[in-house]
């Protein structure tokens, strides 16, 4: 992927506060065609919050986020057309079979039903779901419910897929499919991932945004990360290090 | 998209056991009472025969029969409409609609027209069961008609407030109490106040009785109409809240 690349997701000074708490501060993002962004942070960093507000689940205080050229305040509808989403807890309806729920989806994403029966198959295909289509989701496994959570985020191929922790509580062999999945899906499309996996950021992402109480404070491409420092760090010091760095920062700007 | 969300809906919940043991039990129900207030009216028939405007079968059997039926409804549709929002933010599937391209008057009229959809059949089949007497005996169509569309209205109605309230919460069952509650509420308030008062005005089993006897009142369509598209905007605007305080 290079920075050429035209760009599907950019967001602008993304501020969100929960109450009086600010749970994202000044956030700002690229992704780009054909390029896999890994949000790197730990639990409570704002990598969800940012995720839901780039797909028009919660409104941001202030900043803009522009979808494919179009802008998400303006234009929903146009927006989130070009968007795929995989929340952290894939929303199935479980008493549905895997591919009526498909279909659902593919429909609530204005395909035709000719479209989206062609769009099942791809979809099941690209999953591995081709064998459960006929089962009810409620009785998959975790892994299997994984990849309908993903199938629906794709089906209606969008430039931009977003997957917020998209390996939680898989089993290795699982997590190896889905992140083979997951390289796949960013030579057709732009991804954005949440993660604090960092194995994951190695094998998977192109990029990496590292979020630290709702801030990002550090931003390169994987490659790059891998060589921080000396280039002998393990992927685990070199993000703490990032983000003790950043601790000891904000220590000394607060102290008197 | 609306006609999307409203046959999911349907679907859902035609294919759940429940649905149709509940359809099954409230037929039962209706069924009963039909018979006994058909037996009812076999036994003072003769006697209504030498009262000169006596009245007939609609106004003995169907008028009563329906009142009723709103009052059993009052007590189903809580049943329904509690899951309509709150299991989808319960069950996380909330996201999906929120992030598909969808507005909330999409999904708010989406899930209250499945719903409406679905209990149209109870009010179907109830209404053909009953115009089964006209097979027997002349039959007023009419004061028939009246009561099915004032059943519709009344029910649709208390769809419109159940929605609202399972949009407020994350729990079904106390969507679903919390509807009730507030449904026997304003049909108390309708029983104890005067028929003249704003509090009889307000309550929905009030208008009902202008359909049960046989009176179409336009003041009382645009009284459902206005109850509806109150509530279900109450429920739009909930919607619109969960994407602002999350």
């Amino acid at each position: 992927m290079s920075e050429a690349a035209p760009a599907t997701l950019s967001a602008s000074n993304l501020v969100r506060r929960f109450g009086k708490r600010s749970v994202v501060n000044d956030v700002s993002l690229e992704l780009h065609r054909g390029e896999v962004l890994g949000l790197l942070g730990h639990n409570g960093a704002g990598k969800s919050t940012t995720l839901q507000m780039l797909t028009g689940v919660l409104l941001p205080h202030s900043g803009s986020i522009e979808i494919c050229g179009f802008d998400l305040a303006d234009r929903p509808d146009r927006a989130k057309a070009c968007i795929g989403y995989l929340p952290e807890t894939p929303p199935l309806y479980r008493d549905m079979h895997v591919d009526d729920y498909l279909k659902f989806v593919a429909r609530l994403h204005r395909m035709s039903a000719t479209q989206a029966a062609q769009a099942l198959e791809q979809a099941k295909g690209r999953c591995g779901l081709q064998q459960v289509g006929r089962k009810i989701i409620g009785t998959l496994s975790k892994g299997y419910q994984q990849r309908v959570g993903i199938a629906q985020a794709i089906i209606h191929n969008p430039e931009v897929i977003v997957l917020d922790e998209p390996t939680v509580g898989l089993d290795p062999a699982q997590i190896r499919d889905i992140r083979a999945l997951i390289r796949e899906l960013g030579n057709a499309h732009s991804v954005i991932l949440s993660t604090h996996l960092l194995g994951e950021v190695e094998t998977v992402c192109d990029r990496v945004e590292i979020m630290h109480h709702g801030r990002i404070i550090y931003g390169d491409s994987s490659a790059r990360m891998m060589q921080y420092g000396n280039g002998e760090m393990k992927l685990e010091e070199v993000f703490i290090e990032i983000t003790g760095k950043h601790n000891s920062q904000a220590g000394e700007e607060a102290a008197p | 998209m609306i006609r999307l969300l409203a046959f999911k809906e349907l679907r859902s919940l035609l294919s759940a056991p429940s649905t149709w043991f509940m359809l099954a039990a409230l037929q039962f129900i209706f069924s009963w009472f039909f018979l006994s207030r058909l037996d009812a009216f076999l036994q003072v028939q003769t006697q209504l025969a030498l009262i000169a405007n006596a009245p007939g079968a609609a106004q003995a059997i169907v008028a009563p029969l329906f009142d009723t039926l709103g009052l059993i409804m009052m007590m189903l549709v809580p049943v329904l409409t509690m899951r309509l929002l709150a299991e989808e933010r319960r069950n996380l599937t909330m996201p999906l609609l929120m992030a598909a391209p969808l507005s909330s008057i999409q999904i708010v009229l989406g899930k209250f027209i499945g719903l409406m959809l679905f209990l149209l059949l109870p009010i179907v089949a109830s209404t053909l069961m009953v115009l089964v007497l006209a097979l027997g005996t002349p039959l007023d169509t009419g004061l028939l008609l009246s009561n099915a569309a004032g059943l519709l209205l009344v029910t649709a109605s208390y769809a419109a407030l159940g929605l609202y309230v399972s949009a407020l919460t994350v729990q079904p069952i106390v969507a679903a109490i919390s509807a009730l509650a507030a449904l026997v509420g304003l049909w108390l308030v309708s029983s104890s106040a005067d028929a003249g008062s704003i509090w009889h005005a307000l309550a929905p089993t009030s208008h009902f009785r202008h359909f049960n006897t046989g009176l179409l009142d336009s003041s009382d369509l645009v009284y459902y109409l206005v109850f509806c598209a109150f509530f279900l905007l109450l429920a739009m605007r909930r919607i619109h809240n969960n994407r602002i305080y999350g």
